[in-house]
Order: C-alpha cells, then sequence, then structure tokens
C-alpha cells in the first residue's frame, strides 16, 4: 500500500503543493533535453546522409571544446579561437572522410560502427596528448555569453532561477536546428544531402559526390558538437568526463529515429524532462540514481511499440 | 560466412564432417594446445600469467560468447559487460552461501543466471533489428550496472560495495582462488575451462542450432519462411550468448582480478569485447582467440616496449601514444579486412597454399 | 587456438623485455597513478607531488642515506583492470610499497598485500577498517580513514551550532560518488545520525553522470538540507561547486572532504564558490624549505612535469605528503634493519613504526606542513588531527585550528568493520608478522 501511495499519490501532491519546484524540474529537464538533442543532432546528421552510425560525436564534442579553450589558453583571442576551432573541425571533417569513410564505403552497418568507435579511442588519445587530461574552464564570459542567473517569483514564496547559460543554449540549439532546416531544404547542397540520404546510387549518378557530401555532414556535425561542447563547459566544465555523457543522446536517437532532425529535437525534450521528473519524483522510491538507465527504458518500451522511433522511417523489409 | 576450404579429398562422411577437415589445421591445433599447455607454463613469469594470459583466456572466452550473439546469430549487443557482471555477481554470491562447493561448480552454475538475465533483455530482439537493438541492449548495461550499486544484498551488504573473493580449494587441497592462488594453477583451470567450452561452442555452431542462427542472421524473414522459428533461434542465441559470458564474467573476477567494484563492468568492458570479435572476425571462434590476443596485448606491450627501446617518455604520454595508434590500428584493420583477423589468417593459408607458384 | 601462438610470440616479447637494470644501492617505488581519464582532473597534481619529492630527494641528497630511489609511474585511469595490472607490474619489479590512488583498485589488492609481501599505502582513502594492523597488517592509512573525516565534518557543523546536541533534528545532506569512495562513509554517518537524532540524506552521484548533477541538486532545492556535504573526485568536484551555486545554497554550508579540495574544483565557481569549505590535513602553499628545494631543483630546472604557479597547491602538496610519508618509512625501516638497501617486507616495518614529530618535520624542511603522524602494529591509521579550510574566492584559507576525530566514535565501528571483513573473506590469515619496534 505505502508503496502503491508512494507510485501513484505522492509524487502528483508533491507537484501540485510545489509548483515553482515543479516548473524548475520541468526547466532543467528541459535544458537538459536540449543538450541531449543537440548531441543527438550531430548523430542523425551524419547517419542522415552516411549510414553510419557515429559514435565518434560525443569525443568530437570533448575535442572541439578542448581546443576552443586550447587555443584560447595559448593566447588567441575569443572569437579568433573560435574561427580556428571551426577551421579544425573542418580539417578534421575531411581528414575522417577521406582516411576512415571512403576506404570503409559499402561496408556494413556494424563495421562503420566500429570505425568511428576506433576514431573515437583515436581522439581520445589526440586530445590528451595535445591537451593533457587536465579539465579546463569554458571561456564563458569572453565568447559573450551570457553568465548569471535570473530569479522569478511565483506566487507568496515560489522561485524560479533560470541560468542565462542555459536560456542561451537553448536559443543556439533552436537557432542551429534552424538554420539546418533551411540549409537542407534551401540550398543546393542541402537537397544534394536529401537526395544521397534517399539513395546513394541514384544520388551518384546525377552527379553529385558523395565524396564531398560526406567531408560536408562531418563538417556539420563538427560545429554542433563545437556548440554542445561550449554548452556542456559552460555547464560544468571541458574535460573528457563529458565524453560518457555523449551516451545519453543514444536513447533520445532511437526514441527520436536515426533519420529524423524534428525526431532527434522531440526525443530530445521527452527524455530530458522524462528522466528528471523521474528521478525527482520517482527515484527515491528506488535509492535514487535511476537517471543513468532510465531514458533507455523509456526509449525501449516506445520502440517495442514503433521499432522505428517516433519520427524514424518505415522500415518494410522485402526476402 | 566462411568458405569451405578445398584441397583434400575425404573419402567418408566421418572424415568430411570432422571438427578440423584439413589434417594442417589438426596438427596446428595440437601445436597450439602444446604451447598453451606445456610451453607457456615453462617459459612464463607470474607476471605474464597472471597479467596476460589469464585475462587474455577469459576475455577470449567473453568474446566467443558475443560472437555467438553477433557473428553467428547477428544480433548486435553492447551489454556484455553487464552479462558478464551478472556471472560474476551471482558466482560470489553462491559460493558465500555455499561456500563448501567447489567453484568450478559456482562458476558454471553462475553463467545459468546469465543466460536467464540475457533471454529477458533478448526478448525485444523479436521486435527490433539492427542498430536500434544495440542501443536498447544499453539499456540491459545500465540498468543491471545500476542494480550492481543498488542492491546491497549482491555484495552481501560489504561497506565498500565491492565483491572480494575469498579463498576456495578444491581437487584435494588446491588452492584455486583468492589472493593465495598460484597463478600457474588458475592458468590451468582457466585454460581447461576455455578449451571446454571453445569445443562445445564449435559443435553446437556447426549443428542444427547454430545453422540456425545462421539462417537469422543472413536473413531472418527468409529463415522463417523456411521453417526457423525465429523465438526459439534468437533466445537461444540469447541464452548460449550470456551463459558463456556469465562464465567468463565469473572467471574474471574470481580468477583475475581478485574484487570487483561494479566499474569492473562497465560500457567499456562491452566495447572491449566488441572490439575483439570485430577484429578477430564475426562468426569465427579462432578469430575470437586473435582479436583477444591483439586488443588485450597491444596496449601492454605498447606499454613496456615503448619504453624500452629508448623513447622514454611520462607513463601517460605512452598511455596516450598506445590509445592513439590502437584506434588507428582498429581503423588500419577494418579498412585492410573487415571481416577480421580470421580472414587475414584464411587468405594467409590461401596464399601459402600456392606458394611458391601463385596462379591467376 | 592457434592464436596461442601469437599469445607466445607476445609472450617471448614480454619475458625478453629488459626490466630496468636494478642498480647498486637503489630502491625501486611504483607510483600508480592518473593523467588521463574522467579523474586526471585531480590525478595529476597528485602525481606531481608524489614524483617531485622523491626526485627532490634524489637530485639534493643522492636519495635516502645513499640509497637512490627509482620512481615509476603507472598510468592506471583510475580503472581497476588497469590498476590490477599496474600492481602485478608493480610486483614483478619488487617495488617497496604499492600506492593505488583509487579506493577501487585499493580494495582489489587488499587481499593480494599479504600474500605478496608489498605493503599498501592508501594515504586517507581505501578500506577504513584497514586501519586495524592487527586484521590487515599490509594495509597502511595514515593519517586518518574516511570514517574520521566523517566525525571531523559533523563535529564542525556542530561547533557551527553551538554543541554537538545541536545536531538534533536537523538535516544533512550527503552527495557523494556513488562508488566504493562515496559509500564509504556512510555507516558512520548513519551511526551518527541515529546517536545524535539528525537525519541524514544521500544524494548518489553515479560516476557517468558526474557532469550532470542537475536532478541532485534539484532533489537538495526541495528537501533543504541545514548542511551539505560532499564525497566527491574528479570531475565531479567542480560540477558540484557550480550547482550549489546554481541553486543558491548558501556555500559556508557546503563542506567537502579533503578530496573535493582542489583548487579547480573550486576556481569553477570562481567568486562565487567563496565560502565553500572542506577538510584538510597538511598545509597549502609553497612556503616551506622542502618545497623550495623542488621548485629550485626541479621546477626551475625544467626537471618535472610542474607547472610552477601550481607548485603548493592542494592537491600537489598531498602527493607531496604522500611521498613524505614513503621517504620517511624508508628512513624508519633503514634505521630498524640496520640495511641501507631495504626490502618491501622491511617497508613494512617502516611504515608501521612511523614517527614524524614536529622536529623531525622541521629537519626535512616541512615545519607545520602536517600534524605529527605517528604509526603502531595495532594502528595504521593513528586518528590524526585536521582542519577546515575556506575558500575566500581565489585560494584555501586555514578557517579553523587543528582538531582531531572523534576517535571513540570510530574506533569500535573500525573494529567491528575489520572482523567483519575477516568473517566475510574466510579463512583470512591471522597476523603472523611479528611486531618490530
Amino acid at each position: 500500500m505505502e508503496l502503491l501511495t508512494g507510485i501513484f499519490v505522492t509524487p502528483f501532491v508533491q507537484m501540485v503543493t510545489l509548483p515553482d519546484f515543479f516548473l524548475q524540474v520541468l526547466w532543467e529537464g528541459f535544458v537538459g533535453g536540449v543538450l541531449y538533442a543537440l548531441i543527438a543532432l550531430g548523430f542523425v546528421l551524419i547517419f542522415k546522409a552516411s549510414g553510419v552510425f557515429n559514435f565518434a560525436q560525443g569525443i568530437m564534442v570533448v575535442f572541439a571544446g578542448l581546443t576552443l579553450v586550447g587555443l584560447h589558453e595559448n593566447g588567441v583571442p575569443a572569437y579568433l579561437a573560435l574561427i580556428l576551432t571551426i577551421g579544425v573541425m573542418g580539417l578534421l571533417a575531411i581528414l575522417v572522410e577521406r582516411f576512415v569513410m571512403r576506404p570503409l564505403v559499402n561496408q556494413a552497418d556494424i563495421i562503420l560502427l566500429m570505425a568511428t568507435i576506433g576514431l573515437t579511442i583515436f581522439l581520445i588519445g589526440l586530445g590528451e596528448f595535445i591537451f593533457g587530461g587536465e579539465p579546463k574552464q569554458m571561456i564563458t564570459e569572453e565568447l559573450g555569453l551570457p553568465t548569471g542567473s535570473t530569479a522569478i517569483e511565483i506566487g507568496s514564496d515560489g522561485l524560479l532561477i533560470l541560468q542565462h547559460i542555459d536560456i542561451a543554449a537553448a536559443v543556439i540549439a533552436i537557432t542551429m536546428v534552424a538554420i539546418l532546416g533551411v540549409f537542407f531544404n534551401k540550398t543546393r547542397i542541402g537537397r544534394a544531402l536529401r537526395a544521397v540520404a534517399d539513395d546513394h546510387q541514384a544520388a551518384l549518378s546525377v552527379g553529385i559526390s558523395l565524396n564531398q557530401i560526406w567531408a560536408i555532414v562531418w563538417f556539420a556535425a563538427g560545429i554542433v558538437a563545437l556548440a554542445t561542447g561550449i554548452m556542456w563547459g559552460a555547464r560544468s566544465d571541458v574535460s573528457f568526463a563529458l565524453e560518457i555523457i555523449a551516451l545519453k543522446a543514444l536513447p533520445v536517437l532511437i526514441l527520436g529515429g536515426f533519420t529524423s532532425i524534428p525526431g532527434a529535437i522531440v526525443g530530445g525534450l521527452i527524455i530530458g524532462i522524462g528522466e528528471k521528473i523521474g528521478e525527482i519524483y520517482w527515484g527515491p522510491l528506488m535509492g535514487g540514481g535511476i537517471e543513468s538507465w532510465l531514458a533507455y527504458m523509456i526509449a525501449l518500451i516506445f520502440l517495442l511499440f514503433r521499432p522505428q522511433g517516433l519520427f524514424g522511417e518505415k522500415i518494410i523489409e522485402r526476402v | 560466412m566462411y568458405y569451405r576450404e578445398a584441397g583434400q579429398f575425404k573419402t567418408s562422411y566421418k572424415t568430411d564432417q570432422a571438427i578440423l577437415p584439413l589434417r594442417e589445421d589438426r596438427i596446428g591445433l595440437m601445436l597450439s594446445l602444446v604451447m598453451a599447455v606445456v610451453v607457456v607454463p615453462l617459459v612464463s613469469n607470474d607476471f605474464v600469467l597472471a597479467s596476460i594470459m589469464i585475462p587474455f583466456l577469459i576475455l577470449a572466452l567473453a568474446t566467443i560468447g558475443l560472437n555467438v550473439l553477433t557473428g553467428y546469430a547477428g544480433q548486435l549487443s553492447l551489454g556484455t559487460g553487464a552479462f558478464m557482471g551478472v556471472g560474476a555477481y551471482a558466482c560470489y554470491k553462491l559460493t558465500t552461501i555455499f561456500p563448501d562447493v567447489n567453484i568450478i561448480v559456482h562458476i558454471l552454475v553462475s553463467g545459468l543466471f546469465a543466460a536467464a538475465v540475457g533471454m529477458i533483455f533478448g526478448l525485444p530482439s523479436l521486435r527490433i533489428k539492427g542498430l536500434y537493438l544495440a542501443v536498447t541492449t544499453l539499456a540491459a548495461q545500465f540498468f543491471l550496472e545500476w542494480c550492481f550499486i543498488r542492491i546491497p544484498w549482491l555484495y552481501n551488504y560489504n561497506a565498500s560495495g565491492a565483491i572480494e573473493v575469498p579463498e576456495r580449494r578444491g581437487f584435494g587441497d588446491l588452492i584455486l582462488t583468492g589472493p593465495a592462488a598460484d597463478p600457474l594453477t588458475r592458468y590451468f583451470v582457466v585454460l581447461a575451462i576455455v578449451i571446454v567450452f571453445t569445443l562445445a561452442v564449435k559443435n553446437l555452431v556447426r549443428g542444427r542450432i547454430g545453422r540456425q542462427w545462421m539462417m537469422i542472421r543472413d536473413m531472418d524473414i527468409a529463415a522463417e519462411l523456411m521453417g526457423v522459428r525465429p523465438l526459439v533461434a534468437k533466445l537461444s542465441a540469447f541464452a548460449v550468448s550470456s551463459y558463456i559470458c556469465g562464465v567468463a564474467g565469473a572467471m574474471f573476477v574470481f580468477f583475475y582480478l581478485g574484487a570487483a567494484e561494479p566499474d569492473a563492468f562497465s560500457i567499456t568492458l562491452s566495447f572491449q569485447i566488441l572490439f575483439m570479435v570485430i577484429l578477430g572476425g564475426l562468426g569465427s571462434l579462432h578469430g575470437s582467440f586473435f582479436g583477444a590476443a591483439f586488443i588485450w596485448c597491444l596496449p601492454i606491450v605498447l606499454r613496456t616496449w615503448l619504453p624500452a627501446i629508448g623513447i622514454d617518455l611520462g607513463a601517460e604520454t605512452v598511455f596516450h601514444i598506445a590509445q592513439l595508434v590502437i584506434g588507428a590500428l582498429i581503423i588500419f584493420f577494418l579498412i585492410v579486412e573487415p571481416h577480421g583477423l580470421a580472414r587475414l589468417w584464411q587468405l594467409a593459408k590461401e596464399k601459402l597454399r600456392v606458394w611458391p607458384f601463385p596462379y591467376g | 587456438m592457434r592464436n596461442l601462438l601469437i599469445g607466445g610470440l607476445a609472450l617471448a616479447a614480454m619475458t625478453a623485455a629488459p626490466l630496468p637494470a636494478q642498480a647498486e644501492d637503489s630502491v625501486y617505488i611504483q607510483l600508480a597513478t592518473y593523467r588521463t581519464g574522467p579523474f586526471a582532473g585531480s590525478g595529476i597534481h597528485i602525481a606531481n607531488g608524489m614524483a617531485d619529492y622523491l626526485n627532490m630527494l634524489n637530485e639534493r641528497d643522492g636519495g635516502i642515506n645513499g640509497v637512490k630511489i627509482v620512481v615509476e609511474e603507472c598510468e592506471t585511469g583510475y580503472n581497476t583492470q588497469k590498476g590490477v595490472e599496474c600492481y602485478e607490474q608493480a610486483k614483478a619489479k619488487n617495488t617497496l610499497v604499492f600506492n593505488p590512488y583509487s579506493t577501487g583498485i585499493t580494495l582489489q589488492v587488499i587481499p593480494k598485500a599479504a600474500v605478496d609481501k608489498i605493503p599498501i599505502l592508501s594515504m586517507a582513502y581505501g578500506l577504513s577498517a584497514a586501519a586495524d594492523g592487527n586484521t590487515f597488517p599490509w594495509i597502511f592509512n595514515p593519517p586518518m580513514t574516511y570514517w574520521d573525516g566523517a566525525t571531523g565534518v559533523l563535529s564542525h557543523i556542530a561547533n557551527e551550532l553551538g554543541g554537538l546536541d545541536q545536531l538534533k533534528g536537523k538535516k544533512i545532506g550527503y552527495i557523494f560518488l556513488d562508488a566504493g569512495y562515496g559509500r564509504e562513509p556512510i555507516p558512520l554517518l548513519e551511526k551518527m545520525a541515529e546517536e545524535y537524532g539528525f537525519e541524514i540524506v544521500q544524494y548518489p552521484v553515479p560516476v557517468k553522470e558526474m557532469q550532470n548533477q542537475s536532478a541532485q541538486w534539484l532533489n537538495v532545492r526541495r528537501d533543504k538540507p541545514d548542511f551539505m556535504v560532499i564525497w566527491g573526485w574528479g570531475a565531479m568536484n567542480p560540477t558540484a561547486v557550480k550547482e550549489a551555486i546554481k541553486i543558491r545554497y548558501p556555500m559556508d554550508r557546503f563542506i567537502g572532504v579533503w578530496w573535493s579540495g582542489g583548487e579547480d574544483d573550486a576556481r569553477a565557481g570562481g567568486q562565487d564558490a567563496k565560502g565553500y569549505k572542506t577538510l584538510n590535513f597538511h598545509a597549502v602553499g609553497a612556503d616551506f624549505p622542502a618545497i623550495q628545494d623542488v621548485k629550485r631543483l626541479l621546477v626551475d630546472t625544467g626537471k618535472s612535469q610542474t607547472e610552477a604557479d601550481r607548485l603548493g597547491e592542494n592537491l600537489y602538496n598531498r602527493g607531496l605528503m604522500n611521498s613524505v610519508l614513503m621517504a620517511e618509512a624508508i628512513r624508519t625501516a633503514q634505521e630498524i634493519t640496520g640495511k641501507k638497501v631495504i626490502t618491501s617486507e622491511d617497508m613494512r616495518v617502516g611504515l608501521e613504526n612511523l614517527n614524524i614529530t614536529e622536529a623531525r618535520l622541521k629537519e626535512i624542511g616541512l615545519e607545520g606542513f602536517m600534524a605529527p603522524i605517528r604509526t603502531s602494529c595495532e594502528q595504521h591509521s593513528g586518528h590524526h588531527s585536521m582542519y577546515v579550510q575556506q575558500w575566500d574566492g581565489e585560494k584555501w584559507v586555514k578557517l579553523t585550528d587543528w582538531f582531531p576525530p572523534m576517535t571513540d566514535k570510530v574506533k569500535p565501528l573500525l573494529a567491528q568493520a575489520a572482523q567483519d571483513y575477516k568473517t566475510s573473506n574466510a579463512p583470512w590469515p591471522d597476523r603472523a608478522e611479528p611486531c618490530v619496534n
């Protein structure tokens, strides 16, 4: 009985009696979700265009963040460092395309997945070799990003605290998705990208260069990684521990579907908000810390009903 | 996945159906066995036995376990580490509840628990496929890891939250586990179990059930139309695979680590094993050994040899370089031969067969 | 099975690998460190401190009583698998002592130590129960255990409130790394909560979620504990400090164990982290002759990995203190055995008879660096004194005087825990090592 109340009554009572806290939980979940969505976006970009499940997205986030901070530490002004980092991500994209993707064209999914895990190990080694293992402070202020927080009073003694950096993260994420949407739908390269995603061979036959397209999507994923790195970095710090967090993007992906950009966003928000509410209101029943697997369970249950994810393309199989 | 090799003509069904149809292979196997049983114990010191050979053999067994699932039945899993953990914790519980039963029995039984858990988490495979399935196995990985931390009964309410291997004797008064166990004893126990399991799996995969797995792998809908029941085939693959992984996990703690925190069965271990499978060759048993040897020994060799050949660097620089090299080598091998070291080995054999007069 | 050929080759290669030639009059010490991975942020400074002091002794005095110390690092990445590998390597090279620098690795090597005759020095970490020298003759955790630390936090809180009886009815939040390390103090905290009538609320942080603690801190905001205690390490600490600031938790009611007191941890919060407190058991700063020697002989000549401005930081000094203990143990062992080149068994005797008095500290150029330390055959930890330091926005400032832990509360628990360990790991060997004085 006590357990049943714990599951079905107490959490809802708490939500109603402490509405400001509930709003805060929603907000935290929203911000977390936006950041998951950003990581997932990087995955989706690459998966859409090349069918590669890019496991290295997480380490690209760390790598981009470290490059930015590392350059700044060596006396490069913040904005110049930002531009240089974008350049580095571009170079990385070209190298990955040339030395990893191109030789592996037409291989099975799992081989490509493995190659990106190999790339992850390589980038961890390279990153630590160049920048050392020490965590670094994100140069939030130097980049002109807001710091501090605003408190909104709700009712008599309610308080909703909004971090400016979190608001900035949400704005940047939305802008990024909007730009990507325009890019995909309105530009020549964007249309080429979609053509490649639909059918590699047909795209090739109308004169689209696969290699070029792949380099571009990796570059785009690199930029998304940089944005994610800055945002996560501002929340905690830039270190290799961040790489583990990238795994959180995986349930987002299965929820949203591997190929859908809106799916990544919606999935990210569902997972972000769902796991926060779950952890805070139901977590204590199970001793806490359920956040580490709750997202996967949510995604797993979704999958049982829709094996292709919320927005994924319907899988049709023929013999 | 591999073609049968021709060249030696069989005159009876019996010889045709032998585990190793080629005479050279049989000789090779005998040589490796002699190597493992006689030469290795003679020439190696405790460090080599305890830090290289024992973990290598155990990981090779785990690799075989995952290979059953991924290589033979085509179901990608990222939860191997957690299934190994189930075996380890089950074995720990069993041996603390029944301290007098031989530890080998416990290890074999603990695999059953892993198999049961594996089957539960294998259920979604009936509906979910490919990379989607891989991600759902992560649910198993993280959920089980959480259980190892959050259910204190599993580690007997130890303040440290870790399981510690008690001393267990067997076969007379031989110390099998615990800190006082001689590396040589542990090596032979591990070797024996690994040999038996390898043989068993070899026979399993060339039998009826193994063929069903491969049909499911190659095209599940076609297999279903031909009368293979996916439920049975997929779940049996999950069960067998998790059983072997569970046994490997129990051995990993009892014969190698000596004590384990839940952290020992993290996603890193899952990836490590998956690497061994892929690099060794999907659907190849000897490939599993190649893969395990490569992934396990290379970092150690690199770390020992980079300083030894005069490149004097800090410990962490060596570590970084080792990581760089391993990452690059993995990509390199995938590019050179996506079917793994087993395929390279086969190609080498084909080259040798026509040597010194290659034609064509 | 053919792979065994490959295994054989690798093994031939291994056996042939030249071990560093044991020069005349030298001893080997392996330092298991981590300069990579999620915990590198804390690990690097400790590693620097440990290596620098021993190397400084080599440079300045030619070692200890003429015996050079061969120092080698082994990278563990805070990973238990690699830790075991490092231990085996250390064993193969006859290390005098093994420093795991990870509670997980410590737990793993504890049973092996007695068999392999390698003393384990886990300075203020690892298994608290190991303080019992009769059960764990080979394990040393001076100057105090986590349990001493936990009582230290409580007595500091009580002091703030005006007496232990004031703890009654208070709510104390405990946020910790959900691993062996963070769970270690829980039994003691629960016991104390029962005794003094306060409530302890736990907020576990999974290792994977170290940098994503918003859920835990939201709960803190809801529960409004009167005090927060943190048992964090690596990337968990700076994130926690930032989150605490975010929910506007009063920083002077936020108290960390000594491992949560890295400069980087507090610096993450900058000025807003002002008021954050942690325990400590050694001084912060480079104003000691011995550390100046390190600077002169190693840092200025480029023989060290330490950056000059990080010399004397909290975790650096922690590593340095670790090496001071080792060096003093070697010296003690040399005196007791009369040998110059000691073995790991002699080292155990040395660690067991440590007596670092204030006079001795002055002699080695570390006057006032730490409280005098003394160990005995029964007492491998010693319940030594600690103090609380506070972050002033830029650096750590000593807040309280040295004060002892509640030894009377910890001792019975330690004895009980040692007994439990013994039964759950039966047959646990009885102490066979004679007590040498």
